[in-house]
């Protein structure tokens, strides 16, 4: 870990050389050229004086994220010491991007990485400009929920010795639902085969500061993992970061970020990863219990309502389900007659109440820092008024089933390759060229290079039908699929 | 001593009482709650900078939110007040010998404190063993409620702050369901006039409408309320508010009230144009 002397984690460096810029009243000719908001006086009224003066381009004093040696190097080194990591990268795309510098760095064209299936679409998207090939661990489902878990320790080994010369094992630290594989024992287990271990924990920030969530990947030894400080950091939206373990050369990373990074980043987005780790450091702890009790109570007084199934620690089997993040309030719709997507609809449209995602049969309400008790009450209340208004049989409902899929062909080769549009029915048993996304929470039915069946078709006629938003082809409104000729 | 209170009724419009003295200032865990002592209102109570009664006015609203539902239902025996931790329509409902039970529910404990400490005239009936005060949030108490109540009065503060949850469609739509098949529900309605009021008051109207049958809306005079009209929302299971109201019924009762009687009770169910308008634009 690189030491800088005498920088505690109540220091926030970005935000200090933000604070000294201002005063400095520097006369801008550079860009942006708003020039401090005075060239756009709409958009400085909507969003505030404050926010436009320190909406600036990189300079001496503010340091530059793509050769960072004085300010950002000191936030990001912070930021380390507080994750407890060696190096951590400040990232401006999103988790998107963090995902991105994972798998560029890991494996190169024809190179394999074993992942499970519900990997978030950007890993993909990634192996698409890598030309990495996957090699997917069927992830268990839970019947009853129709979600995916874990991987279990004996499929990835299965992978791993079946797949000796892949580079790196990918996991889900934890999934969108909250479960997490067993990260130390996969981690231990990639490593003694000198394969990588990454970890997508794009909803696990929060797992770094508080002793009652599951374990963090940098604390399991993972090698890299994607944090998504916007969503339980509280940071900017856009606002990430990668982690990476001593074993990895950060100058190689570093390289790889810069291959698709903006040379422009934002210092909004900076700043609020700087303010949103000092805040998680030293106060990480007490906010993160406040949301597992805002949770806690939510889950017992959803269960109590009746038919709705608040899913907690007690879907932990040791293995696909190695642990549970409670912060995740995630709900079981279909006992009401439900789909979640059509819960999170009257939510949103009936109860002026916005939920994070639903799919078919669960919803899930993120719960964070910013929210009060108050709230929590309306969306129980919510929740109790769709089932007394709403309530409908549940037996005709379709279950959810995990689509195993066949991959004839690596992301990249199908993506590229020369494909022809067919109306979808006629596309059983062609290799798709293209995603076929249910989104939320974008993961994929159909990956480039995949083999189409009618039991998938089936699937996505039933997901359009309930409301799903189905994103990824070509064609916006999924009546034609691009496939390999 | 030139000591003023004074409300923001709009961004551009003021209403201020000339104070003699501050009886009373707190921060409790929800709200800011002061009490004044003024020439011309007598004491009266803010929450977050907001009026919410004053002693010369409060008879007003709380004769106006108690009695009309009173004279409609034949047979009230339990009442669920929300909020209403000042006492005052409370005081009104004691009125009655038939009423048994009366739960009010208010989350600010320190609202109740300060308002028997300093604003007897209100709170004095809060003491009487018909009624169970329960500190915790509207919401939450009525949703653990089913088919117990033969009326719910929604005293609440304004739709922002520590009110906002009880104007709600869920809020109603579980109101609803906590009373009796005959129950009726009357809530704090805002205020027509000026448009952010006026805005809430259809919001409000809206939501109520797709959870009751019987939904009108009736009307008094406030003086020191925005705009000083002031409106309450009447929700009904099965009895309409004025047509077929035993007017003898409740006279013979001999209820002592200086603002309410039964033909203003059939009048103030008789709206302005434009309210009328802006109600039908919200009915669907």
């Amino acid at each position: 870990m690189e030491r800088i002397d005498c920088h505690t984690q109540e220091r926030a460096p970005i935000l200090e050389a933000l604070e000294e810029f201002k005063s400095r009243r520097i006369v801008p000719f550079d860009v942006p050229g708003h020039k401090r908001g005075r060239g756009n006086a709409e958009l400085a009224g909507f969003l505030g004086d404050a926010c436009l003066s320190v909406d600036v381009n990189s300079m001496k004093m503010l340091d530059n994220l793509c050769h960072p040696v004085s300010v950002i190097r000191e936030a990001e080194a912070l930021a380390a010491e507080a994750f407890g990591a060696a190096h951590a990268f400040f990232m401006v795309g999103g988790t998107t991007s963090s995902v991105q510098a994972m798998i560029l760095t890991a494996a190169k064209r024809g190179e394999t990485i074993i992942l499970p299936r519900n990997v978030h679409r950007s890993v993909i998207n990634a192996m698409i400009l890598s030309g990495a090939v996957p090699v997917y661990v069927n992830p268990q489902t839970d019947e009853r929920l129709g979600i995916s878990l874990g991987m279990r320790f004996e499929d990835v080994e299965r992978a791993i010795l079946s797949h000796p010369d892949a580079k790196a094992v990918f996991v889900n630290n934890p999934t969108y639902y909250g479960i997490c594989s067993n990260l130390r024992a996969i981690t231990d287990l990639a490593h003694a085969h000198g394969m990588m271990l990454l970890a997508d924990e794009a909803h696990g920030t929060h797992f770094y500061f508080h002793d009652d969530l599951p374990e963090a990947a940098m604390h399991a030894g993972a090698d890299m993992a994607s944090i998504s400080m916007h969503k339980s950091g509280g940071s900017l939206t856009q606002s990430s970061m990668l982690l990476i373990g001593p074993n990895v050369h950060a100058g190689y990373v570093h390289q790889i970020i810069n291959l698709t990074q903006t040379t422009s980043a934002s210092y909004l987005l900076l700043v609020s990863l700087d303010i949103s780790r000092r805040n998680l450091a030293i106060r990480g702890r007490e906010m993160v219990g406040n949301v597992i009790r805002l949770v806690a109570y939510a889950r017992d007084e959803i269960n109590a309502i009746g038919d709705y199934y608040a899913y907690g620690r007690e879907l932990i089997d040791g293995d696909a389900v190695c642990d549970f993040d409670v912060t995740k309030l995630s709900v079981y719709t279909r006992s009401v007659g439900l789909a979640g997507i059509e819960v999170y609809d009257l939510l949103r449209d009936e109860y002026d109440i916005q939920t994070e995602f639903g799919d078919i049969a669960n919803l899930l309400a993120y719960v964070s820092v910013g929210d009060r008790p108050k709230d929590i009450e309306r969306l129980v209340a919510a929740l109790s008024e769709i089932r007394r208004n709403y309530r409908k049989d549940s037996s005709k409902m379709l279950r959810a089933e995990y689509i195993d899929p066949e991959v004839v062909a690596a992301p990249q080769e199908a993506f590229y390759a020369e494909k022809e549009s067919l109306p979808i029915e006629e596309t059983a048993g062609r290799v798709c060229s293209e995603f076929v996304m249910c989104y939320p929470p974008g993961i994929p039915i159909l990956a480039p290079g995949e083999r189409i069946t009618d039991e998938i078709l089936a699937y996505v006629r039933y997901a359009k039908k309930k409301g799903c938003q189905m994103t990824g082809p070509e064609d916006m409104s999924l009546r034609r699929l691009n496939v390999m000729k | 001593m030139n000591l003023w209170f004074t409300e923001h009724h709009t961004p551009h419009v003021r209403f201020s009482i000339q104070v003699d003295r501050q009886i009373y200032s707190a921060q409790s865990e929800f709200q800011r709650i002061d009490i004044f002592e003024s020439e011309e209102f007598g004491r009266f109570l803010t929450l977050d900078g907001y009026m919410m009664l004053t002693e010369k006015d409060e008879f007003i609203y709380h004769e106006m939110m108690v009695h009309v539902p009173m004279c409609v239902h034949k047979d009230v025996r339990d009442v669920l007040v929300i909020g209403g931790g000042d006492g005052g329509t409370v005081r009104e409902l004691l009125r009655y010998g038939k009423i048994r039970r009366i739960d009010l529910v208010e989350i600010d404990a320190l609202v109740v404190e300060a308002c028997g400490k300093y604003l007897p005239q209100t709170a004095a009936g809060l003491r009487d063993p018909r009624v169970s005060i329960h500190y915790e949030d509207g919401l939450k108490f009525v949703r653990h409620a089913h088919d117990a109540y033969d009326l719910i009065l929604v005293d609440s503060t304004d739709p922002f702050g520590p009110g906002e949850g009880l104007f709600t469609k869920e809020f109603y739509g579980n109101c609803c369901k906590a009373l009796r098949e005959d129950g009726i529900m009357v809530n704090q309605h805002e205020s027509p006039f000026y448009a952010a009021d006026a805005e809430a008051m259809q919001r409000a109207h809206k939501r109520i409408a797709l959870s009751f049958p019987i939904c009108r809306v009736y009307q008094a005079h406030i003086p020191t309320y925005p705009s000083g009209h002031w409106l309450f929302g009447f929700a009904s299971k099965r009895y309409a508010p004025v047509l077929g109201v035993d007017w003898a019924r409740w006279k013979a009762l001999k209820i002592p009230t200086r603002y309410y009687n039964t033909k203003l009770h059939a009048g103030a169910f008789a709206l302005p144009t434009y309210v009328e308008e802006m109600l039908r634009h919200v009915e669907g």
